[in-house]
């Protein structure tokens, strides 16, 4: 079953770290890696992310899905864009080092290199602390903190309900799937478009009126346990806001900040060591 | 006397978008203390009763009230929802929906976190309200952890924690198997008897409620109260059978013996049921009457699952080594707990997931070759809830949609159709839109859309969840004519009486294996299975043995056999 948060429980300084402020944290540095293309400091990101997730306790093998997942999407990103515009790197730079010629414009050029270097490494520098966020977050604790950052509670509770449902939507979508395959609805490849597009609404139908049903017997359960009741609540998975938040949130900030400079510094958003 | 807690007086309710009202004349009092039961078929009005107690109405369904309902002293109309659910505690039938937490201890705090309840004083009353309930060792568990009997003491936590003074039950019983039904009647006695608060249980399974003392039975029809009355009184009267309620099967053996039922001999249970000496001869004579059964005689096999092993990528070794054979002509019953593989084996059969080994026979075929579409012209499949099923708005289009997707001739789809709305029933309806027929109906009307593909065996995923007596009936009396029609019918059930009463043969999972394959009558009447499957022993069982008799499985099977020929008669 897909989990999108995959609480991991650890003792370490990050999982004490309350989450809202972890969130705020990755933003901020998801942020950063996008708007600079200096390799250096995407380096440095990279290094930090790493050691941050090693503070944690995370282990890489704890994670490996979404790593192996990721990599598999570099790699994808990468070829492709080595395919489309294999002299990227040549144009952004304004230099050309070739260091192999193959077939016809498919040249391997220091350049370009750099170019791939710096997708690489924006992936490295932001999928750690992705990870970081959604296996150290408890997602009630999530919707806890939210809250206290002044986000309303029915909109910061509705983060926790979707976690605590999607995989009983996910469940039910499947089997009612195998169901209506047994009736003749076709989903694979082997179908043309159409059959396939009116086999979807086969399982969409039932789905849409069971979940209906559950959202009645949800908002009654919710409603008689005095959800909704003041303007304020209180969380079983709360916590205060320490020093530490405030640094995680200023650390964001202050990359975002690093990364602008750089931008200015070098006159675009890449750093040419070509010139 | 204490003061009633809730307390209708010539109550009447209609609700807005209904042109009857569905209350009438409701006069009831509840006070601290006390154990009630309301009992009534479907659309008896019990329902609606509930969610006037616990504030759901008017808060969330409208309607015209009429008389008065005051809770805890005062009318209950100038309430909120959430003042009343201070006083009232609804524990819901759906079990999944009302968790709403992520963990257990999140859940019993919902409440209290509403309730602005400092954090330190929740961590406090969470812990307490869990170790009353016996769930503190899984505070951090999330709800696909849990048991279906502990999602329920989850939720009975969830609103002990607000010390209120009702709790109302609605269905307790209805997603449980019954040994864990036994478990959460014994449970609830024991919340009442630490807080000595009021307890109301809407359920139309009287034998299962009265496993513990009630102190009173309303029964409900027609938007009525027909009786409010102690558990003997009523059980002693014929007012249960009238109102398609089922008497316990202790009492309704006996009545066939001709013992009459007294209110004196404490009939509410079959412990304490005071039997004459007059009253176990007649019953010795009744049973003695039963001639020998002729042995069935042998049928061919339908289907043959021959060394089945499978397990899910998980690592989850879900079934181990199944060997089973259904034979044509029967109705068989698969049983078993939670998670002992009895759903995993139907989807085995039905080609949704692949064992890794083990072969599945149909009609002398191997089947490992055949597709899911091509599996389900032979094997039919439908789910519990019919609502996961229907994907058109109209029946006649729902039912032809199996065979349009195999591309038959419209002339034929047509032909098969009305037969197969025919053979439920549904013909006089092809024209209708769901939306305007009962479950019941929609339930048949999914069973005729699996028909139209004419499957010699259909397998039914608990197709009585939550019917009453009448449509439990309606259904399993369909069922067994589809049979005599020479359809097979495999049930996945918990339910006992359905078991007993309608599949000849059943079979009991537990832990991926099978540990029974007998007649029913047999399997529940041997202890050690009834404990290995969580199932309960039938009061037929123990009525056998206070009478002395010999063989409580034969006296069990000559019920069965007796009920059947009343029935028909």
């Amino acid at each position: 079953m897909i989990k999108l948060f995959n609480y991991i429980p650890r003792t370490s300084p990050i999982h004490a770290l309350t989450g809202a402020a972890k969130f705020a944290c990755m933003l901020c540095w998801t942020l950063a890696a996008m708007i600079t293309f200096d390799t250096r400091y995407l380096f440095i990101l990279t290094v930090l992310a790493f050691a941050l997730l090693r503070i944690s306790k995370i282990h890489l093998r704890d994670v490996k899905a979404l790593l192996i997942f990721t990599l598999i999407f570099l790699a994808m990103n990468n070829l492709l864009i080595y395919l489309f515009s294999p002299e990227h790197g040549v144009s952004i730079y304004g230099s050309q080092t070739v260091w192999l010629q193959l077939i016809g414009r498919y040249t391997i050029t220091a350049q370009q290199m750099l170019y791939h270097l710096n997708v690489i490494l924006k992936y490295t520098a932001t999928i750690p602390v992705v990870i970081l966020f959604v296996s150290t977050t408890q997602p009630s604790e999530f919707a806890a903190s939210l809250n206290k950052l002044g986000v309303s509670y029915r909109v910061s509770y509705s983060v926790s309900l979707a976690l605590r449902y999607i995989p009983d939507v996910l469940k039910e979508f499947h089997d009612i799937s195998l169901a209506q395959q047994a009736r003749g609805v076709e989903l694979s490849g082997k179908e043309s478009l159409i059959k396939r597009f009116k086999g979807a609404a086969a399982i969409l139908m039932p789905l849409i009126l069971s979940s209906l049903e559950r959202i009645e017997v949800v908002s009654n359960a919710m409603e008689l346990r005095c959800f909704g009741k003041g303007d304020k609540r209180t969380w079983y998975r709360g916590q205060d806001f320490r020093s530490g938040d405030y640094l995680t949130i200023a650390l964001g900030v202050a990359l975002i900040v690093v990364a602008i400079l750089l931008n200015v510094l070098n006159g675009s958003r890449y750093w040419n060591p070509f010139i | 006397m204490k003061d009633a807690l809730i307390k209708f007086e010539h109550f009447g309710f209609q609700y807005h978008a209904q042109s009857e009202p569905t209350l009438y004349d409701i006069n009831l009092e509840i006070r601290p203390g006390e154990k009630i039961l309301i009992a009534g078929p479907s659309g008896c009005g019990k329902s609606t009763l509930a969610h006037c107690i616990n504030g759901l109405i008017p808060f969330t369904y409208q309607g015209e009230q009429t008389g008065s309902l005051t809770i805890n002293g005062r009318e209950a109309r100038q309430q909120s929802i959430f003042e009343i659910s201070r006083t009232v505690g609804t524990v819901l039938q759906d079990l999944d929906g009302q968790f709403i937490g992520l963990t257990v201890a999140e859940d019993i705090a919902f409440a209290l976190e509403n309730d602005c309840v400092p954090r330190q004083e929740m961590l406090r009353r969470v812990e307490e309200a869990a170790r009353r309930v016996n769930i503190a060792d899984h505070l951090d568990h999330a709800p696909d952890e849990l048991s279906g009997g502990q999602k329920q003491r989850v939720s009975m936590a969830g609103i002990m924690v607000d010390n209120v003074k009702v709790f109302l039950f609605d269905e307790p019983l209805a997603n449980l198997d019954p040994a864990t039904g036994k478990q959460a009647i014994e449970v609830i006695e024991q919340i009442q008897k630490d807080t000595d608060a009021a307890v109301i249980i809407i359920e139309h399974r009287l034998e299962d409620v009265l496993w513990r003392d009630v102190d009173r039975i309303v029964l409900m029809n027609e938007g009525r109260i027909l009786a409010d009355t102690t558990p003997d009184q009523l059980l002693s009267s014929d007012l249960l059978t009238e109102n398609g309620i089922r008497e316990p099967l202790y009492l309704t053996a006996l009545k066939y013996a001709g013992v009459p039922i007294r209110e004196e001999a404490k009939p509410h249970s079959i412990r304490t049921l005071e039997l004459s000496a007059e009253d176990t001869e007649k019953v010795q004579t009744w049973y003695r009457a039963v001639g020998e059964k002729k042995p069935a005689e042998e049928k061919k096999p339908l289907l043959e699952a021959r060394n089945i092993d499978f397990t899910y990528e998980n690592g989850f070794h879900a079934l181990k080594d199944i060997s089973l054979t259904v034979k044509e002509g029967e109705l068989l019953a698969i049983v078993g707990t939670n998670g002992a593989g009895k759903s995993t084996f139907s989807k085995v059969v039905c080609g949704f997931e692949k064992q890794q080994k083990g072969s599945l026979i149909f009609e002398g075929q191997d089947m490992a070759d055949l597709s899911i579409k091509e599996r389900a012209d032979r094997i039919g499949y439908v789910m519990q809830n019919p609502n996961q099923m229907i994907s058109k708005p109209f029946i006649y289009d729902e039912v032809a949609f199996g065979l349009r997707l195999r591309g038959v001739p419209e002339g034929e789809v047509k032909d098969r159709v009305e037969d197969a709305l025919k053979t439920c029933g549904l013909y006089p309806f092809r024209k209708w839109p769901f939306s305007a027929i009962s479950y019941g109906q929609k339930k048949r009307a999914t069973i005729a859309s699996i028909l139209a593909l004419s499957p010699k065996l259909l397998i039914l995923d608990e197709p009585t969840a939550g019917q009453d007596y009448r449509h439990y009936t309606e259904i399993m009396e369909f069922l067994r004519s589809l049979g005599e029609q020479g359809i097979v019918v495999v049930m996945i059930t918990h339910d006992m009486h359905l078991m007993l009463e309608y599949a000849g043969r059943a079979v009991v999972f537990s832990q991926g294996q099978i540990i029974a394959d007998d007649a029913s009558a047999n399997i529940l009447t041997n202890p050690e299975i009834i404990r290995q499957a969580n199932l309960k022993e039938t009061s037929l069982y123990d009525l056998a043995l206070r009478c002395d008799i010999e063989s409580p499985a034969r006296f069990v099977q000559h019920f069965i056999d007796y009920e059947r020929e009343v029935r028909k008669a």
